[in-house]
């Protein structure tokens, strides 16, 4: 198929439409507006269900309700929305039914800014909502990898009847790059054992997330751990690039990650040995060949557009066996591969020092990075 | 005692309604509401393709009472997942049961714009005054100098404002397509309240619009009042507040004459 | 003559809230104060003679507790049967 010039949302908004995206409920927040206006045209035009909700919270809740039918049903947000979806997320998790979500991070905290941060990585990777769960979170570098990684999502959320997440950020949503769109599949509506479709015929379903009994809410809880260590054991996904003899590996994600892959490109070239290691799941996170890669290498650098999220992830695998390092933009400032090969030259010519706190030392760094 | 046989039966519990004994309190007239849910579904036919979404409060284990199939709201939201399902499912019949605390407070968002975009749902919305399910807090129904356990002295209507009269409110929407009050605080109302929980889901089989029926009910317990003590106190300081009528009733749903 | 009716009170839901003693027209029903149901309330009962079978303590029971008949031919039955 011919590679066309797409804008990242909406090209994610007409991959889930050819995936047979059935139903689609949002709200309009920057930087993913163009998700909805795309379905706003595409969903009616095939019959198929969308509805611009009052808020975010009509919106998830739509997206419960439809997910309890077993339609195969998606919603997209950024930040401050996301904020506002964690309860029906909850329950969604709660309820043990799939849906998958698009995450377009803005800056924050608070109204923040529209543009690309990447710093509501905890949020969604440590459950996105209340209780004890695990969305499965998926992060992508390019509007392709984006495409690519969307029917994966809606795969993953039906196999193991979980929430799915894209995450990205503004930049991604709104790029334009070349890109292959799958091809177009026939809606299937599957019959799942558990969904509320009506009762004629077969026993009546009731699905909730309210388990009153102690006892039974730690069953379900078991039961949620369960399947998420399946999803553990069966379903990490990463990227490496010029690991082989790597001394430095810089580890990121997402468009930080993809920034990060000039600088160690251009660091390559000044015959630095430095890699990069991309997760491509950040939930569940390959903390055991970012274990292996710190054995290997004599420093790792950690970068991300937040204070440290992720960083937790990466000394966690770590476990204080090799020096960490973390370079960090805040609030919608995007990194340049200037900066990150800085970076790379200096861990590189001088191996740091094992630190408590990677994110404390590089904060005293960043009063010159950021001086007006 | 006589023999019985069929032809002497004149009443008898409704099959859609389970053989669960109710955990309402003695007297509480959401079993009575739920009765009337369950007769006319049996009386439609509609058990087998009706779906029911609960919400949070006292009713929030209404699935366990209806032979139908039943998703559970947050707090306040079900006329949302409502939506998600019918949109999903339009040949299915689509319900909600709220109370007051549900649809008035936390829930006015979702309730206004289900109405406004005219989704074929049906709404059956419990009043009685007040947050039962936590305790008899005060809710947006509460009457002005009614005592709960959030406003110990009495509603103050300079302090705490003035209650919302739902029906009213959601009749002004052009989406909205039947929207009436009844009462359950006798055998006249409670049958006037059969009616028109039939012919709101009539409208939705026929495809007719939103239809929402505000039922005045009673809450014995936190309203300190044995349960024939509060059918009084709901018909001498409710309805002059909250008056029994049809508030919407489109013209395509009057012509059905249903 | 007025009809004669009979009902019987499931124990099972009868919660005692004497909404049906209250609204019962001829006043035939009580509490039977002799028992107690499985969850500890007193049922109610028809105590004397006159029920027509007219239901009105059905309609106004909040458990479906009472099935009602009535000792008529079928079609004055089914005009009562739950105010439709």
């Amino acid at each position: 198929m011919a590679r066309e010039l797409w804008e990242g949302n909406q090209a994610i908004a007409e991959a889930a439409v050819r995936i047979g995206l059935e139903a689609y409920f949002g709200y309009p927040i920057t930087p993913q507006n163009e998700i909805l206006e795309w379905l706003s045209r595409r969903m009616p035009e095939l019959g198929r269900a969308f509805v611009q909700a009052e808020a975010e919270l009509g919106a998830i809740n739509m997206v419960y309700g439809a997910a309890c039918t077993g339609a195969r049903v998606m919603t997209s947000s950024s930040s401050p929305g996301i904020s506002l979806m964690q309860e029906g997320l909850s329950y969604i998790a709660g309820t043990e039914i799939p849906m998958v979500l698009v995450n377009v991070m803005r800056g924050g905290p608070g109204l923040g800014n529209i543009a690309p941060s990447q710093g509501d990585y905890n949020q969604i990777c440590k459950g996105g909502g209340h209780g004890d769960y695990h969305p499965i979170v998926l992060a992508p570098a390019s509007v392709q990898e984006a495409v690519d990684l969307l029917p994966l999502a809606f795969d993953l959320a039906e196999k193991y009847r979980t929430i799915a997440c894209l995450l990205l950020d503004g930049s991604i949503g709104q790029m334009m790059e070349p890109v292959e769109l799958p091809a177009t599949r026939e809606v299937k509506r599957r019959e799942y054992p558990w969904a509320t479709t009506g009762a004629a015929g077969r026993q009546r379903h009731v699905l909730t997330s309210i388990y009153l009994e102690p006892t039974d809410e730690e069953q379900t809880n078991i039961r949620l751990l369960k399947r998420w260590q399946a999803v553990q054991e069966n379903e990490i996904r990463f990227k490496e690039y010029y690991l082989e003899d790597a001394e430095v590996i810089v580890v990121g994600f997402g468009t930080a990650g993809r920034v990060a892959l000039s600088a160690v490109r251009a660091a390559r070239e000044l015959g630095i040995k430095v890699g990069l290691f991309r997760p491509v799941t950040v939930a569940p996170y390959p903390y055991a060949r970012v274990a292996e890669l710190a054995s290997q290498a004599k420093t790792l650098l950690v970068v991300e557009m937040n204070a440290g999220q992720m960083l937790e992830d990466v000394r966690l695998a770590v476990n204080g066996r090799t020096p960490i390092e973390f370079y960090g933009r805040l609030g919608g400032v995007v990194p340049f591969p200037d900066e990150i090969l800085a970076e790379i030259q200096r861990v590189a010519r001088d191996t740091p020092a094992m630190v408590d706190d990677p994110a404390k030392v590089w904060l005293q760094r960043m009063e010159d990075v950021v001086k007006k | 005692m006589a023999t019985m046989t069929p032809e002497n039966l004149v009443y008898k519990r409704p099959l859609a309604f389970t053989e669960t004994p109710t955990h309402y309190c003695p007297g509480c007239t959401h079993g009575t509401a739920h009765r009337l849910i369950a007769e006319v579904l049996d009386e439609m036919n509609l058990v087998g393709r009706t779906i029911g979404v609960a919400p949070v409060g006292c009713a929030v284990f209404a699935y366990n009472y209806f032979e139908t199939d039943f998703v559970e709201a947050p707090h306040g939201r079900a006329p949302a997942m409502a939506t998600g399902i019918k949109r999903c499912l339009p040949d299915r019949i689509v319900f909600t049961y709220q109370g007051d605390g549900d649809l008035a407070s936390i829930g006015t968002g979702e309730i206004i714009h289900a109405a406004a975009r005219g989704e074929n749902i049906t709404v059956i919305f419990i009043n009685n005054a007040n947050f039962g399910m936590t305790g008899g807090q005060m809710a947006p129904t509460t009457l002005p100098g009614q005592k709960t356990t959030s406003s110990p002295n009495g509603r103050d209507v300079e302090l705490q404002g003035y209650p919302i009269r739902v029906a009213e409110m959601l009749a002004t929407l052009d989406g909205a397509g039947y929207i009436v009050r009844r009462s359950l605080h006798d055998p006249t109302n409670i049958r006037r309240a059969k009616k028109a929980i039939r012919t709101a889901f009539e409208t939705q089989v026929r495809g007719l619009g939103f239809s929402l029926v505000e039922l005045l009910s009673t809450c014995p317990s936190n309203w300190n009042l044995t349960p024939v003590e509060s059918l009084t106190w709901l018909e001498e300081h409710m309805i002059p507040y909250y008056p029994l009528g049809d508030f919407k009733v489109a013209p395509s749903i009057t012509a059905a004459k249903l | 003559m007025p009809a004669k009716g009979w009902i019987e009170v499931n124990d099972l839901y009868c919660k005692g809230c004497e909404s049906c003693i209250a609204a019962c027209p001829p006043q035939v029903m009580s509490l039977n104060k002799d028992r107690l149901t499985s969850k500890g309330y007193h049922p109610a009962q028809v105590f004397k003679d006159g029920c027509t079978g007219c239901a009105i303590c059905a309609i106004v029971c909040p458990d479906a507790a009472i099935t009602v008949y009535r000792e008529v031919t079928k079609s004055a039955a089914q005009l009562v049967s739950a105010g439709g």
